[in-house]
């Protein structure tokens, strides 16, 4: 009897891994085997011209000398683009929550035509961020764009949202400059990825029992208190884990800067980096080590998704 | 029970500010998508000449949409027509409806594979048991969150090499960026069936295993159509983000023209020298089959959606 029941387990093994086997094999071919050869890549000093001739199978001279690169060439331009990056996704994805958070309280509450606003809510994020980003760039535009000249009618200069690094204003008699290009890159990827937040914040709002907020309207609570005391309590943990996993993707963003302006004017985050150095400045190992920094970082962030938030994901 | 001042006001307060949020979000959703509609079908003298011109007249809409017969019938007047059109201009002058082509073939085969690799896959990993399913499983949450750009380098690289070595090209060739697409698909469609096939109920696939079906009977006869709608989500959601699909196509496409994709036939319009109402045309001719499936399948797909059908 108990040698049935393990040859039966051990048949439905087999077959788990028959039909694991193709899907693993994929994953590993394109996924799992390049994050690896990535940090091979990232020893070996390889240009791209040399690509089609060079050995790339000679391990003999390994060498930490493209991260030295990495980090240290262009007079320490690393940094910049590192603090960069680190304001461009925390501020994008605080941005994108807070407007989330707005979004989901508008359209809680019934009202006639809620589905069409609640449907255009979610354009932002389903259409190809090929096109929204063509849009906002030719709005922002100097010459022909509606925001600008806008911005002019009621008494704004013309500036050039996407290629001005830095506008000179003063604050009490101290002359700061306004990041304008990082700020307008960091509002469109609110823009764009509000409508994830927004997603989450509504079925969470929706799950919270109407008792909760009879029982303090009861003992007096204002609708203002109402917010502040039981809803918001209640979104804190969603908040969290919308807050890292936003944070992780906008972390590693390629395509929104690159579309928009291709990462000039002080707004060159790390991805942009790696585009560069592996086609402006032809140098693969040095882009492949920028990319295991980053993935290091990444890996790093999600982990602390994993084990803080994932065995959570049920409410989520 | 009787309100409090306090409450009123407040109430007040909230309503007043409800109304402007939803014109607030109504703006800033729906405009650019309109700005790009008119932007598209007005001449570009007139977008220079009135850049604040809120809506096109029926003579623009007329130019915009007129000479689209030109398409199948060319007669010696449209040349002329495609320098008012930019519609007629991207789709033949810009090769659109090549590229138009090339999507939609990338775009199928993207979602034909994804399914046939994720599906028995996603099935093993939740419903059976085996000594290595829980590492498969968070397997799967890890890739999901793995950045496209630290994969494109080495495949990239790996791709330059094969193509050395076997002669054969392999850039600019939609076969190749469709199996690579599938780096950016299929961890979206594994994460997706594995949080959906757990709520299909276990009882049912025993009855059928008591009853003398093969386990591969009963995924085929009783779980696959258990589980169609959320198939059917996951190739449509797989073939959003094959049509989307944008770092990929630059890397492995931009070499062989004939082989752009939309995305990328639109981001090589994005210059000087092309009229910037030819790249709005393009902008409609990708999104507007987008928002199109979107409507139709809304209810289905804001579900998708919070089951996390997209990353990034």
């Amino acid at each position: 009897m108990f040698s049935r029941v393990r040859s039966l387990k051990a048949q439905e093994a087999r077959l788990a891994y028959l039909l694991l086997t193709p899907t693993l094999l994929v994953v590993g071919l394109i996924i799992v085997f390049p994050v690896i050869w990535n940090v091979v890549l990232s020893l070996q000093p390889i240009r791209l011209s040399d690509l089609p001739r060079i050995s790339l199978l000679n391990f003999s001279d390994l060498t930490l000398r493209n991260y030295y690169t990495a980090i240290t060439a262009r007079g320490g331009r690393f940094w910049d683009v590192l603090w960069v990056t680190v304001v461009y996704a925390t501020a994008s994805t605080v941005l994108a929550l807070l407007m989330g958070l707005w979004a989901a309280m508008t359209v809680r509450e019934a009202f006639p035509g809620r589905n069409v606003v609640r449907g255009f809510m979610l354009f932002p994020y389903i259409a190809p961020v090929v096109s929204i980003a063509f849009i906002w760039k030719l709005m922002l535009d100097k010459t022909i764009g509606i925001v600008p000249l806008l911005l002019e009618k009621v008494g704004f200069p013309a500036i050039s949202f996407l290629t001005l690094r830095s506008y000179p204003v003063e604050i009490f008699g101290f002359k700061i400059g306004i990041p304008v290009a990082l700020m307008t890159v960091i509002f469109f990827e609110a823009w764009h990825y509000f409508p994830f937040t927004f997603l989450f914040f509504l079925a969470r709002l929706q799950a919270i029992p109407q008792e909760l907020y009879e029982a303090a309207a009861v003992d007096g609570a204002s609708p203002l208190q109402r917010f502040w005391y039981i809803t918001l309590p209640q979104l804190y943990t969603v908040a969290g884990t919308l807050f890292l996993l936003r944070f992780i993707w906008t972390f590693n963003k390629f395509e929104d800067v690159f579309l928009l302006n291709g990462g000039a004017a002080g707004t060159t985050v790390l991805a942009i980096e790696i585009y560069n150095w592996l086609f402006a400045r032809r140098n693969v190992g040095v882009a492949s080590a920028l990319a295991v920094i980053m993935a290091l970082i990444l890996t790093g962030l999600a982990l602390l998704y994993l084990r803080e938030f994932a065995r959570r994901s049920s409410e989520v | 029970m009787i309100w409090s001042s306090r409450e009123i006001l407040e109430r007040r307060l909230w309503w007043f500010f409800r109304v402007f949020s939803v014109l607030f979000f109504l703006l800033i959703t729906a405009f650019p998508f309109y700005w790009m509609f008119n932007l598209s079908v007005r001449p570009y003298s007139d977008v220079l000449l009135n850049p604040s011109r809120l809506f096109p007249s029926l003579e623009h809409l007329h130019m915009a949409f007129g000479p689209i017969p030109c398409l199948w019938n060319p007669v010696p007047q449209c040349a002329k027509w495609a320098k008012n059109s930019s519609y007629l201009g991207v789709l033949v002058d810009y090769h659109f409806l090549t590229y138009i082509r090339n999507s939609l073939v990338v775009s199928s085969m993207t979602v034909l594979l994804t399914l046939l690799f994720a599906v028995p896959g996603a099935y093993a990993v939740t419903r059976m048991e085996f000594r290595f399913r829980d590492v498969m499983s968070w397997g799967i949450l890890l890739i999901y969150m793995f950045p496209a750009i630290v994969i494109g380098i080495p495949l990239f690289v790996f791709f330059v090499r094969l193509q050395v070595l076997l002669g054969i090209p392999l850039r600019g060739n939609l076969y190749t960026v469709t199996f690579i697409y599938l780096a950016s698909t299929l961890p979206v469609a594994l994460y997706m069936l594995r949080s959906y096939f757990p709520s299909i109920p276990k009882d049912l696939e025993e009855a059928a295993l008591i009853d003398g079906c093969s386990r591969l009977e009963v995924i085929w006869r009783i779980t696959l159509p258990l589980a169609l709608p959320a198939i059917a989500s996951v190739a449509l959601y797989t073939f959003m983000i094959a049509w989307n699909e944008f770092l990929f196509a630059l890397l492995f496409l931009v070499e062989h023209q004939p082989a752009w994709t939309l995305p990328l036939g639109l981001q090589q319009l994005d210059s000087q020298e092309v009229p910037r109402t030819f790249l709005m045309a393009g902008s409609m001719l990708i999104t507007v089959p987008v928002i199109v499936l979107f409507f139709f399948f809304e209810r289905f797909l804001v579900q998708g959606l919070t089951a996390g059908a997209v990353k990034g």
